[in-house]
């Protein structure tokens, strides 16, 4: 008895996996967050969108220049720095720790944004 | 003194009738390379040319220079494909004025992203300019991945700190200051506290009769402090140079022409030789403006200046390309 429950068990759970690993949307509701989560800031018209971008740790945030004119990505605690980003040019950071981290363009300094990670 | 006239006097250092406001508004009137004198209480406009013709005196000591900005070597896009072709009109446009410039200052914003080639390119075209000798400072587009490193190695020699600098040309006083570096997150143009004390310093001992021009990037009064145009502590700067009867203060950055007096200061600001951008709040953002391809020289242009030994205010004049 013990044993068919232990294996039906075992049984659930590889089927639990096999349907995660599969990618199926029927996933266990507490389906953990993707390894790699990244989150879009798009740079244009001399402002960064979304100006506030909260992510949970682990995340990898992805700054995309769409602007006619270069921009830089840079925290004002010295946490990152991008260097110069001409219109198309990606800049990507992965944050490991969480907090508040303010970042402006040092070039166009007006220019500010954060990331908050949870 | 003269009694009051239709433009009243507010500014007479001369005590010759000449009211600065109204030797700005004469250059307005008079366009290209025109000098502005009050006689008899009537604004006069002559051509250099003519002056050195005038019965009487000629002047002597007269300075001649250009000053072009924001050449931004590399900008590829709409708003100017060929800023390489630009750059060249301009200087052509320098060649051909009818009083040849001494020397050029630029003020910034050389190249577009700092690289090697685009600051060959500048130094290439600027081989074709009749006036030999350049002098420089930096645009926040000269300063990018290396903190000016390579900014200073080109075009600093002999300067200070961040590549600040001073240099006398036939009784004028030249400074080149750096506003461009060490910008804070919701900032506009900065001096700094070293390079401050540096101009104190370099100003000290000079006579109030000394005509001053200084010369930076970002504009050294806020015209625009959304779109950080400005520098937070020129205030400081300028109250060095209180005591001096003429001072001119040549910007750039905003690739456009503005003028302002206070007291004795002339401020002025360039077009750039690349592309216009908006008027102060009339877009949303500061960037490139794209106007007709036909249009286009029409808002690019250099600047003449002419200083008469003798006379406080240097005349500046700015020509478009077109």
């Amino acid at each position: 008895m013990k044993m068919r429950v232990c294996m039906a068990g075992l049984l659930v759970t590889i089927v639990a996996m096999a349907v995660l690993l599969a990618g199926s949307p029927n996933a266990a509701a507490k389906a953990q967050q993707p390894v790699a989560a990244t989150a879009e800031v798009k740079i244009d018209n001399f402002s960064f969108g979304p100006g506030t971008v909260t992510v949970a740790v682990g995340t990898t945030v992805v700054w995309t220049n769409r602007d006619d004119i270069p921009h830089t990505v840079v925290s004002t605690e010295g946490v990152f720095k991008s260097k110069v980003l001409d219109t198309d040019e990606k800049f990507s950071y992965t944050f490991t720790k969480a907090g508040t981290f303010p970042y402006f363009c040092s070039i166009h300094p007006k220019m500010t944004g954060k990331v908050v990670v949870q | 003194m003269a009694g009051k006239t239709k433009d009243e006097l507010l500014y007479d250092h001369n005590n010759d009738g000449i009211d600065r406001r109204g030797f700005l508004k004469c250059m307005a009137w008079a366009g290209t390379g025109a000098f502005c004198i009050m006689q008899g209480g009537v604004l006069k406009s002559y051509s250099l040319s003519q002056m050195s013709q005038m019965g009487g005196k000629a002047p002597a000591g007269e300075l001649s220079f250009a000053q072009i900005s924001d050449s931004h070597m590399g900008f590829n896009k709409a708003a100017n494909p060929d800023v390489v072709g630009t750059m060249k009109a301009a200087i052509d446009k320098i060649n051909g004025l009818s009083t040849k410039p001494e020397f050029l200052l630029h003020t910034g914003d050389i190249s577009h992203l700092s690289k090697p080639e685009e600051f060959d390119t500048v130094d290439q075209i600027l081989k074709s300019a009749v006036a030999k000798d350049v002098f420089f400072v930096p645009g926040e587009h000269d300063m990018l991945n290396d903190d000016g490193k390579q900014y200073l190695e080109r075009y600093g020699k002999g300067s200070k700190g961040a590549g600040w600098y001073s240099f006398d040309k036939k009784g004028v006083h030249f400074i080149g200051l750096v506003n461009v570096l060490n910008l804070k997150a919701g900032g506009l143009g900065t001096l700094g506290p070293e390079q401050l004390e540096w101009m104190e310093n370099d100003v000290k001992h000079l006579k109030s009769s000394t005509p001053v021009v200084v010369f930076a990037h970002i504009p050294l009064w806020t015209v625009y402090p959304d779109w950080g145009w400005g520098t937070e502590d020129s205030a400081q700067a300028l109250a060095y140079l209180k005591k001096f009867g003429s001072v001119t203060v040549l910007n750039g950055h905003i690739h456009q022409t503005m003028q302002k007096v206070e007291g004795n200061v002339t401020f002025h600001t360039a077009a750039s030789t690349a592309f216009p951008q908006p008027q102060p709040g009339k877009a949303d953002s500061p960037g490139p403006m794209k106007v007709p391809a036909e249009q286009l020289k029409s808002v690019l242009g250099i600047t003449d200046v002419n200083y008469v030994r003798g006379q406080h205010a240097l005349a500046v004049v700015d020509s478009t390309l077109a």
